[in-house]
């Protein structure tokens, strides 16, 4: 066994797992050829697939308005915003494959809801100025909790995350700038921005998950290097963030207790909503079944055009090739 | 074109830069209502990268189209607030998307036509024509390209895949006749090497499609019936949906910005 450079899953090695150990202390990146425990890969697969699941899911609130987009410039960009989206789908799957498991069968998962994507989008886009809000608050708080994952201890999705918190950033900006024009345009338009941040307020903060008491997977994650802040930190941290630009936007936040406490610098809010965080995560949210079914529809719609891709492949792989190909397609 | 002048050639300019946007806008409109619907991720991104290099032509020369005519209306008053009448894009481009292989059809009907037109556009003596086509050719022939593979691929896939680019073939053969029918417009602005004069190309277009369908072991249908008046603002009545959802947020709120 000691001249095997990696075991089987399941298989225990004490000099391995102390390799990782190390690894871990040193900081240095777990990458997909290394041993690793069983329980940290599968803690990876289901985080990294219910992210990749909300990138995909995320595509359907924003894709709601491109056809009516009201400018064309405002069109392009939110039609190079919902293509990123789907891109950040696949880098962020393509990480998982690396730990042994195939896009098809998350997917499948997906559909089957068996694995989760964000409860965000569990909520309905009903006005042009929800593009503004999920830009700026959504994208917002996905980047307070994808920079810290930027140095997670599993190399593909370290860099995974490098990519797509750049072009996070730049949805963020857009949203904002998107608000920013409405709040400063007609009065309608106005109240259209404002609404839309009144509804979006309160989910975005539950996007950072339970608070820290309430969280009992967090310090697993956080001894692995998968977690480096905890959700309270992180919530924290957006809320600091994002006061200050509601002021800059001319927009209200939908809480009263919103102040800042001069002693930490740091702002306190009122009492979140744990039950409908808890009725939404559990399929209750206004959207739930419209995203799963969209979901399984484009899936199932798309069925026969995958079939027959993979059936003009194996009809023209080179002979060489012929065994793999018609594996493939059984 | 230097401002002040009036040119005798400006009314057909402004309609040609009108036709070949307004072509471009509606199919990227049709294109994009794919977001989040596609076979494939992949597909998804695609899909929505050539509505976007679409939205970017329409934009380019709807801009042009707003400045010969004097810069009364920019490319948004163009794109929101034309009615029906007014937009003078072909029938083929504002048909619905239907199944995946009626979206792939149109596009090779359309790519096809789009890539030898902006072939030709280069040497228009229009500087900005030419620039559009300097850069839109290179977009035609990657959205060419990929229609020509997906029609080979559902052509010679499975029986139900063949069945129904068969089907999407036959249906939307008869929008294409229109995209060769040229008026005066074209053929004025053909004389003093402006345009390109449509009528020119479809020998080569009908060439390159009965090689495609071919290759994806098709036929090639015939039909009875040709679809035109698009370039006269006589559209199919699905044209009228299209633009009711694209305009009716931007019509909610007259004079607003965005
Ligand atoms: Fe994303
Ligand atoms: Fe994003």
């Amino acid at each position: 066994m000691a001249e095997r450079d990696h075991l089987e899953p399941g298989e225990q090695s004490p000099a391995l797992a102390r390799r990782f150990d190390e690894m871990l202390a040193e900081d240095d990146r777990i990458e997909p050829r290394d041993w690793m425990p069983d329980a940290y890969r599968a803690t990876l697969i289901r985080q990294i697939a219910q992210h990749a699941h909300s990138e995909i899911i995320g595509m359907q609130p924003e894709a709601n308005w491109i056809t009516r987009a009201p400018s064309l410039r405002r069109k392009a960009i939110l039609m190079a915003k919902v293509q990123d989206e789907a891109g950040h789908g696949l880098y962020l799957y393509g990480a998982a494959e690396t730990l042994g498991v195939d896009r098809r069968d998350l997917l499948e998962l997906l559909n089957t809801r068996k694995q989760r994507y964000s409860s965000i989008f569990n909520y309905p886009t009903t006005s042009w100025a929800d593009v503004g809000a999920i830009g700026w608050l959504v994208d917002g708080a996905a980047i307070t909790n994808q920079v810290p994952l930027c140095r997670c201890s599993y190399g593909p999705y370290a860099r995974a995350m490098v990519r797509i918190c750049k072009e996070e950033s730049f949805h963020q900006r857009q949203g904002f700038d998107l608000l920013l024009t409405l709040s400063k345009g007609t009065a309608e338009q106005h109240a259209m921005a404002q609404d839309a941040v009144n509804r979006w307020w309160w989910p975005s903060l539950m996007m950072f998950g339970p608070p820290d008491d309430q969280s009992p997977n967090s310090a697993q994650s956080m001894a692995w290097g998968i977690k480096r802040f905890s959700n309270d930190e992180l919530r924290q941290k957006f809320v600091d963030m994002t006061v200050p630009q509601a002021d800059v936007l001319g927009l209200s936040l939908p809480d009263p207790e919103l102040t800042l406490d001069g002693q930490t610098g740091h702002y306190r809010f009122g009492p979140i909503d744990w039950d409908e965080f808890a009725r939404v995560l559990k399929g209750g949210g206004p959207c739930n079944e419209q995203r799963i079914a969209h979901r399984v529809k484009a899936h199932d719609e798309g069925e026969w055009v995958r079939q027959a891709a993979a059936a003009h492949a194996a009809k023209h792989a080179p002979v060489r090739a012929l065994k793999p190909a018609t594996e493939a397609v059984a | 074109m230097s401002e002040g002048t009036v040119d005798p050639m400006a009314p057909a300019l402004f309609s040609y830069a009108l036709r070949l946007g307004d072509d471009a806008l509606i199919l990227s409109q049709r294109l994009s209502e794919w977001a989040s619907r596609a076979p494939e991720i992949e597909e998804d991104i695609a899909l929505t990268n050539i509505a976007l290099d679409l939205l970017g032509q329409a934009r380019a020369l709807l801009d042009y189209a707003a400045v010969i005519e004097g810069h009364q209306r920019d490319e948004d008053d163009l794109a929101y607030l034309r009615t029906e009448r007014d937009f003078c894009n072909v029938h083929l481009v504002e048909q619905e998307n239907g199944d995946f292989a009626h979206t792939i059809a149109r596009q090779l009907f359309f790519s096809t036509y789009q890539l030898f037109l902006y072939e030709e556009l280069i040497s228009s003596t229009d500087e900005l024509l030419a620039g559009v086509a300097a850069k839109g050719v290179k977009e035609a022939a990657y959205h060419h390209d990929h229609a020509l593979q997906w029609t080979v691929r559902l052509g010679d896939g499975t029986e139900d895949s063949r069945r129904r680019m068969q089907a999407a073939v036959d249906r939307l053969w008869p929008f294409t006749a229109e995209l060769f029918d040229a008026d005066e417009v074209e053929k004025e602005l053909a004389v003093h090497g402006i345009a390109v004069d449509p009528s020119n190309l479809r020998a080569r277009w009908e060439r390159a499609i009965h090689d495609a369908l071919a290759s994806a072991t098709l036929t090639v249908p015939s039909t009875l019936w040709t679809s035109h008046g698009g370039r006269r603002g006589v559209h199919t009545e699905c044209f009228g949906y299209l633009l009711a959802e694209m305009q009716y947020l931007h019509r909610l709120h007259p004079g607003a910005s965005w």
